[in-house]
């Protein structure tokens, strides 16, 4: 995977270089060429073609900024009520994800995304404890950013 | 329209949305009552803001001037990266050091959790000295 991006990312700067140009177009380019040839050598690696895991982690960020709009209007929604009548409060969750990488990842968007800031992490039992705006009624909404977010990760692995 | 009205729509639109989002969490900061939830206003909302205000500036350097900013990518790319562990850590340490939860929350599964284990250890500990005792 990282041997593949490093070897485009050569014949994208070798292209560029070629053209005696610094400039984003070209390397666009040759990234590009780059990418076709190594699609085409994909059985001379060892590892599988990057391509397909690429395409899951734009998926993952689609998923991410689609969640971020959601709760952003949801949170903007409830701060802006004449009168609050948000139950805060710490959930736990438990995670299917496994690994230092799948945990930080989830819980760094998890952070990122409004209405909910992860506190502790149960690394051995995959165990998260976060802190959200509406515990109360709304509690469904935090959960299902949360799975969609889960799901995404998990194709990615 | 021609192709400038356009591209001056867009690079409003995001500034106008950055501006507009900044504007929000502050009064979310004002408003919310404990740590915790003014952690969700002051952190998450204006990174969104901020991120939303540097790519108005990516797109208008693109359009107006054709040049792709790679400076205005890595400053989105870190705060990104920093803004989510400045928030975790922010709140953790709050609830490490015992800042209770406003009034209005409704239940703090992580303190239950902390004290059912703590009991737990210290039953084993008074358990072994006792142990070691006899």
């Amino acid at each position: 995977m990282l041997l593949q991006l490093l070897i485009n990312l050569i014949a994208a700067l070798v292209w560029m270089l070629l053209h005696d140009t610094w400039d984003g177009l070209n390397f666009l380019i040759g990234y590009m060429i780059g990418f076709g040839i190594i699609f085409m050598m994909r059985r001379f690696f060892p590892q599988p073609f990057y391509g397909r895991k690429a395409w899951k982690i734009i998926k993952l960020v689609i998923v991410f900024i689609i969640e971020l709009y959601k709760s952003g209007i949801f949170v903007l929604r409830e701060t802006l009520q004449p009168k609050l009548r948000i139950q805060p409060g710490i959930m736990k969750v438990k995670t299917q994800l496994i690994g230092d990488w799948e945990l930080t990842t989830i819980s760094c968007l998890l952070t990122l995304t409004p209405g909910s800031v992860v506190l502790e992490i149960d690394r051995e039992e995959g165990i998260l404890y976060f802190h959200a705006l509406d515990v109360g009624e709304q509690k469904e909404y935090v959960l299902s950013t949360l799975s969609a977010l889960e799901k995404a990760i998990m194709e990615v692995r | 329209m021609n192709m400038n009205v356009i591209t001056e729509w867009i690079v409003l639109l995001f500034i106008l949305s950055g501006t507009a989002l900044s504007l929000f969490s502050s009064i979310g900061l004002l408003r919310l009552p404990d740590v915790y939830t003014r952690s969700h206003a002051s952190t998450k909302t204006t990174t969104i803001g901020l991120i939303s205000i540097l790519a108005g500036g990516f797109a208008f350097f693109l359009f107006e001037d054709g040049v792709i900013s790679v400076r205005l990518i890595l400053a989105i790319i870190f705060v990104f990266l920093t803004a989510p562990v400045a928030g975790h850590l922010t709140a953790r340490s709050a609830h490490r050091a015992g800042v209770q939860l406003a009034d209005i929350s409704v239940k703090d599964e992580l303190r239950e959790d902390l004290e059912k284990h703590r009991k737990e250890m210290g039953g084993k500990e008074a358990a072994e000295s006792k142990e070691t005792q006899s």
